[in-house]
């Protein structure tokens, strides 16, 4: 890993841990990130972490840009020491998997598609091997997910599948980018899988969509009373594939206000996950559901 | 203590000074695009600085008062009337219970800010009462202004009529403006030849210009240094892992067009930046109408922090010639 610093503007520093996406590197960026907080530094007023890299934005009426620089900088190193564990929780996510509202969106911009013979989940099939879209949804809802960046939009989170590289499912997002998305939508582009938090453009691939909401700006849902996004980075999801009938009684409880995800604690250490992969995911389960 | 929306114009919406310190789960700070016109409108009217006034862009609202107040319109020149007769900008007027405030043809700009006595009053959301029409957040009920709303007022205080800000502090936007332009960030992805004609290049506002980011074209696509896309990616040479942007930030999607992002920023995603507009420019580009022809200017840290110094002794005689 080579980590970039650059100044974007006059109040933003950016800090990339890696090109490329990994595990590794959004432990790394959460352990800065974590010191930076920790460390107070006046000026600071927002910390932004993203999939394998993090935003600072600051005030430099308050600290000069390279003084906080250098600040940055002394911090990587004891960084790199932390340790690459986190307390979080696990969550059930219910996925309607071809579903027909981002069936009709799909086909409405099929023009954008790379194939437009072809429904995004035919295509993404065909992209990562699987002989049919079966077997590609199977592939997509078996593994945990975990949330490696909230934004976008409000509270949107994008997911880095727990599986080996090789059989992570990786997509290209559309040629063009749709103008609309229904909210909820399960999309997936690049390696990222995601939830469209609100209804509106994108270019992720849609498989599917979700009951369950994640922003609600009003706080009337019963578990975004606290705060109106759901998601944080560290996040672990597991979707659980569901039918219509199922769709609509989630749909319904929503709608009363007595929908509960299930959520778990757990601890996710990545040593322990890159030293045995399924195992690790094998708990995670067994957590999930209180086996 | 309210007016009546009769006409709300094209995009009318409540904005502050917005709501920093949730851009790390995707929702933006918001808030005026001009920032500084904002602040004068409040300050003509007896407010404070950051209270909520309204927006409109290229076209203005026609509003209904229940109670006597006091107006200022700054920002865009878009020429007031109460009950017909005009009312100079950049100057504090009355109006009176029963009486309406409606607008001419836009003259310049593109944003006008309208502040009211008392400042608007509804609720705030995370700490602002700045519009985030996207996540349905803030301002009136989340949204743009309607037909028929009556927007709530808070209580004003004593001003004097006929206040008004100096000429000379006064800004507005011509048929081209330049945007100094602080490179970094994933700038490395470009060729030199692409970096130069950024510069050199004349573009021009795109009619995709809007509270999330303002579009540009005109300019010769960009050129990229060859490169094995990273893990995660994607396949396009614009593409990166998704990583944050800042505001102020100019991505390139498929090497074509410029966006330059603004107050109601997506906070990320997977488009390479190539740097950022200096935050002393970011109320000028609020000013730009589609068309406005736009040079970027190229300029280092120390220009930037001297960029942002004048501004703030701007702001400063603009406090003290109203205080």
């Amino acid at each position: 890993m080579h980590t970039r610093y650059s100044y974007g503007g006059d109040e933003h520093i950016f800090v990339e841990m890696d090109e490329e996406m990994s595990l590794e590197a959004f432990f790394k960026s959460m352990s800065i990130t974590n010191a930076v907080r920790a460390a107070r530094i006046e000026g600071i007023t927002e910390i932004c972490p993203a999939n394998g890299s993090f935003q600072i934005k600051f005030d430099p009426d308050r600290i000069a840009p390279d003084a906080l620089m250098s600040r940055l900088q002394s911090l990587e190193q004891a960084a790199e020491k932390a340790d690459k564990r986190l307390d979080t929780r696990i969550i059930e996510v219910p996925v309607f998997y071809r579903d027909p509202w981002t069936t009709e969106t799909l086909m409405r911009f099929r023009e954008r598609h790379q194939d437009p013979q072809s429904t995004d989940l035919e295509y993404a099939a065909r992209m990562n091997g699987y002989d049919t879209v079966e077997q590609f949804i199977h592939a997509h809802h078996a593994a945990p997910w975990f949330v490696s960046m909230v934004g976008f939009v409000a509270g949107l989170p994008f997911l880095y599948q727990l599986v080996e590289r090789s059989r992570q499912i990786q997509v290209p997002k559309y040629l063009r980018p749709r103008t609309d998305t229904p909210k909820h939508t399960i999309g997936h582009g690049g390696c990222f899988g995601c939830v469209y938090s609100v209804r509106g453009a994108g270019g992720y691939q849609m498989f599917g969509i979700t009951p369950m909401p994640i922003y609600d700006p009003t706080q009337k849902v019963s578990y975004l009373h606290e705060f109106m996004v759901f998601f944080r980075p560290g996040d672990i999801v597991k979707w659980k594939p569901i039918d219509r009938e199922e769709y609509d009684a989630i749909t319904a409880d929503v709608a009363a206000n007595r929908y509960e995800p299930r959520i778990r604690k757990v601890t996710f250490d990545l040593d322990g996950f890159n030293a045995d992969i399924d195992g690790t995911n094998q708990r995670l389960m067994e957590t999930l559901h209180g086996v | 203590m309210a007016f009546k929306v009769l006409n709300p114009g094209l995009l009318t919406t409540v904005q502050d000074l917005g709501r920093p310190g949730y851009f790390h789960l995707g929702i933006p700070m918001s808030g005026a695009m001009d920032r500084y016109a904002l602040r004068a409108a409040n300050l003509l009217v007896g407010n404070p600085e950051g209270a909520a006034a309204l927006e409109a862009v290229f076209m203005g609202p026609q509003l209904e008062f229940e109670v006597d107040a006091t107006v200022a319109v700054t920002g865009a020149d878009l020429p007031a009337r109460v009950d017909g007769e005009p009312h100079p900008a950049w100057t504090a007027f009355p109006v009176r219970a029963g009486q309406v405030l409606s607008f001419d043809y836009l003259k310049g700009g593109a944003r006008a800010y309208i502040a009211i006595s008392g400042g608007i009053d509804t609720p705030p959301a995370l700490g602002s009462r700045s519009t985030y029409i996207i996540g349905a957040l803030g301002g009136y009920h989340g949204r743009a202004l309607a037909a028929g709303d009556m927007v709530p007022l808070g209580p004003p205080r004593a001003v004097q009529h006929g206040t008004e800000v100096p000429e000379a502090l006064r800004r507005t936007v011509g048929k081209s403006a330049e945007l100094r332009v602080l490179p970094g960030l994933y700038w490395r992805l470009i060729t030199e030849e692409a970096g130069r004609n950024f510069f050199e290049d004349s573009w021009k506002v795109a009619p995709e210009a809007d509270r999330m980011g303002y579009r540009f074209r005109g300019g010769r696509p960009f050129s990229f240094e060859p490169r094995e896309q990273p893990f995660g990616a994607g396949s396009n040479p614009s593409n990166i892992v998704d990583a944050c942007y800042p505001y102020g930030s100019i991505q390139v999607p498929g090497g074509t067009e410029p966006i330059v992002l603004h107050r109601d920023a997506v906070s990320g995603g997977g488009y390479f930046t190539l740097g950022a507009v200096v935050s002393a420019d970011m109320d000028l580009i609020g000013q730009m109408q589609p068309h406005t022809t736009v040079r970027f200017v190229k300029v280092d840290m120390e220009q930037a922090l001297a960029a942002r110094a004048d501004e703030a002794q701007r702001l400063a005689r603009l406090r003290e010639a109203l205080a």
